[in-house]
């Protein structure tokens, strides 16, 4: 975007964090006084579906790194909720059985951060078409390992009988999980924004743009990119997480490789490195899932026609889009900025 | 003569039947323009890429500043203070010429798991890159996109990118490829002004570059060394006319 200068782009940001911060903070609260709970529902699983999106693009848009298979570590991050609640109840496993929230978050963090090393540390050997397929194979073997497992439901899944405990926070209100969410995902979105500003977020970016380059001038970029992809792996499982919390029910169908297809479609779709794109591209997502799942039972198809238009015709999805008519509605004259 | 700070040793590469570094010898000594030449195909590019890392010779050795480093990964090579530029322009074509040169100086400036501070405005990143471009002339378009500028001040990028580095010497793979009169006359004085504390190996078709610039020149054929000295005696050197002064016209 040689046109698009930095302080016209500041603006942009600007004003899709206002409005989004607003309407994610408004309407499911308004809807829920309004009496519609239902819809505290629908933005509940959007804004964990956004937490994931918003990790995935942590690789993928400031990393450039294709990763098909971020969907396990959702999965695991809900099984850690799920375990450790399914032996309280049941007994056995005495080490992981708690209803304490600080256990499942603990162990949600430390099972993806150990999948996350050692599956990036094979997989970011590789680059392009084989990243994608190796992740998504990594992907698979969790899926069949998780539907293996026959004393947590195997195929069929596990009711986790008791949300995470927390001191002071219900996770049973509906409105306090929300609330939960919410906060998350924009300390979240601050975070990302902090990082890639950041000196580790700017090496992750040239090595995007230019790997050879990268080494060029001293830099080893594997030691980023591994970072990169395990912190990008810890935010997905804390999705997990509180999506265990939100569905009270798991199982190993939310960590196949089409639920990762997903996470991709929104960040895609709303557009990849760009700050608030992911959180767009899950809002999208949700509302054509919510639509076109009303009209046909065939409303993928619809989703698979829209992404392909989105990458034919707008360069950087939705949000690419909208900061381009940002900048064109807000007259020309702006000067080149020092 | 002084030390050589750069030694190459009996270096071979080939891919599959064609031997693009046959047995080069080359000693590159401190504080020296040393010229790399040879007609097109002679494997120039082939043997500054072994001395950049980027590939990895079949056999043989080179030794920069008296350590070995042979086979090490392109990022230790520039980390001994063995820099280079491109032939093909490689820069960050979406970056602003100054974030181009304050990846190279972050580069240098200790390990970047730093999370939170905003580098773009890090004094300690962007002073030092501005001195680069100024270096090369370029201090004035700091804040264009690498896309934007012309092809001539991308060369010059390159090489404040690669000085950012702080390199005992710089590799440059036809710095003036593409460049007009007046950019590659520029281009002559910053390198000559580096000369007082840089070695730079020069791979150069501009023939009137080379013998206005090189202290030594070396001539590349068929991935053969076929003449090594000081620019008269290459000029006058039987053997260079015909395999490439001859050949190629000039």
């Amino acid at each position: 975007m040689p046109e698009a200068t930095i302080g016209k782009q500041h603006t942009a940001v600007k004003w899709i964090s206002i409005v989004m911060i607003t309407a994610l903070a408004v309407i499911p609260f308004g809807l829920y006084l309004a009496g519609n709970a239902f819809w505290l529902d629908i933005f509940t699983r959007l804004v964990i579906l956004a937490i994931a999106a918003c990790g995935l693009n942590l690789i993928l848009g400031l990393g450039g790194l294709v990763s098909f298979g971020h969907a396990a570590y959702i999965g695991l991050g809900a099984y850690a909720v799920g375990i450790p609640v399914y032996h309280s109840t049941y007994g056995g496993m005495d080490a992981i059985a708690s209803y304490n929230g600080f256990v499942h978050l603990g162990l949600a963090m430390a099972v993806c951060a150990l999948f996350a090393l050692v599956t990036g540390i094979i997989s970011l050997r590789t680059r392009g078409v084989n990243f994608i397929m190796i992740t998504m194979a990594f992907g698979q073997m969790m899926f069949y390992a998780i539907v293996s497992l026959e004393t947590y439901g195997g195929d069929d899944g596990l009711t986790i009988d008791l949300r995470s405990e927390f001191p002071l926070i219900t996770l049973d209100n509906p409105v306090t999980l929300y609330i939960v969410c919410y906060l998350s995902l924009l300390a979240l979105v601050f975070l990302l924004h902090r990082i890639s500003h950041s000196r580790f977020g700017l090496i992750l970016q040239g090595a995007k743009f230019n790997e050879e380059r990268m080494g060029a001038i001293g830099v080893n970029c594997y030691r980023y990119q591994l970072t990169a992809f395990v912190l990008s792996g810890l935010i997905c499982g804390y999705a997990g997480f509180l999506l265990g919390n939100f569905t009270t029910f798991i199982s190993p169908e939310m960590m196949d490789w089409t639920r990762s297809g997903e996470i991709m479609f929104m960040v895609i779709l709303g557009g990849a490195a760009a700050l608030w794109g992911p959180v767009i591209g899950a809002v999208i997502f949700i509302v054509l899932e919510f639509v076109l799942s009303e009209i046909t039972i065939y409303w993928h198809l619809y989703f698979g026609l829209l992404l392909i238009f989105s990458v034919l015709f707008m360069r950087g999805g939705v949000s690419g889009a909208l900061s381009r008519w940002f900048n064109s509605s807000r007259s020309s004259g702006t000067q080149r900025q020092a | 003569m002084s030390h050589p700070i750069l030694e190459v040793q009996q270096l071979n590469k080939s891919f599959g039947g064609v031997i693009a570094t046959d047995n080069v010898d080359m000693r590159v000594t401190q504080g020296e323009i040393h010229a790399l030449i040879g007609p097109n195909g002679a494997g120039k590019t082939t043997l500054i890429s072994q001395l950049s890392g980027l590939l990895t010779p079949d056999s043989g050795e080179i030794i920069f500043q008296g350590k070995t480093i042979t086979g090490l990964p392109a990022y230790e090579f520039c980390r001994a203070g063995l820099a280079r530029s491109f032939q093909i322009t490689s820069v960050f074509q979406e970056m602003s010429l100054l974030d181009n040169v304050a990846m190279a100086v972050q580069a240098r400036s200790g390990h970047s798991f730093k999370f939170w501070k905003n580098a773009k405005k890090e004094k300690l990143l962007r002073e030092p890159a501005l001195q680069y471009l100024e270096q090369v002339g370029l201090a004035e378009r700091c804040n264009w996109l690498a896309s934007e500028v012309s092809h001539g001040e991308r060369r010059q990028l390159e090489i404040a990118m690669a000085l950012a580095t702080e390199p005992q010497m710089l590799l440059l793979d036809e710095p003036m490829a593409g460049m007009g009169r007046e950019e590659s006359a520029q281009l002559i004085s910053t390198l000559n002004g580096l000369k007082k504390d840089k070695t730079l190996l020069l791979v150069e078709h501009d023939m009137d570059a080379v013998f206005a610039l090189a202290d030594t020149i070396t001539v590349l054929v068929y991935g053969r060394v076929v003449a090594s000295g000081e620019p008269d005696s290459i000029r006058n050197n039987e053997q260079v006319r015909q395999a490439y002064l001859g050949e190629d016209d000039n």
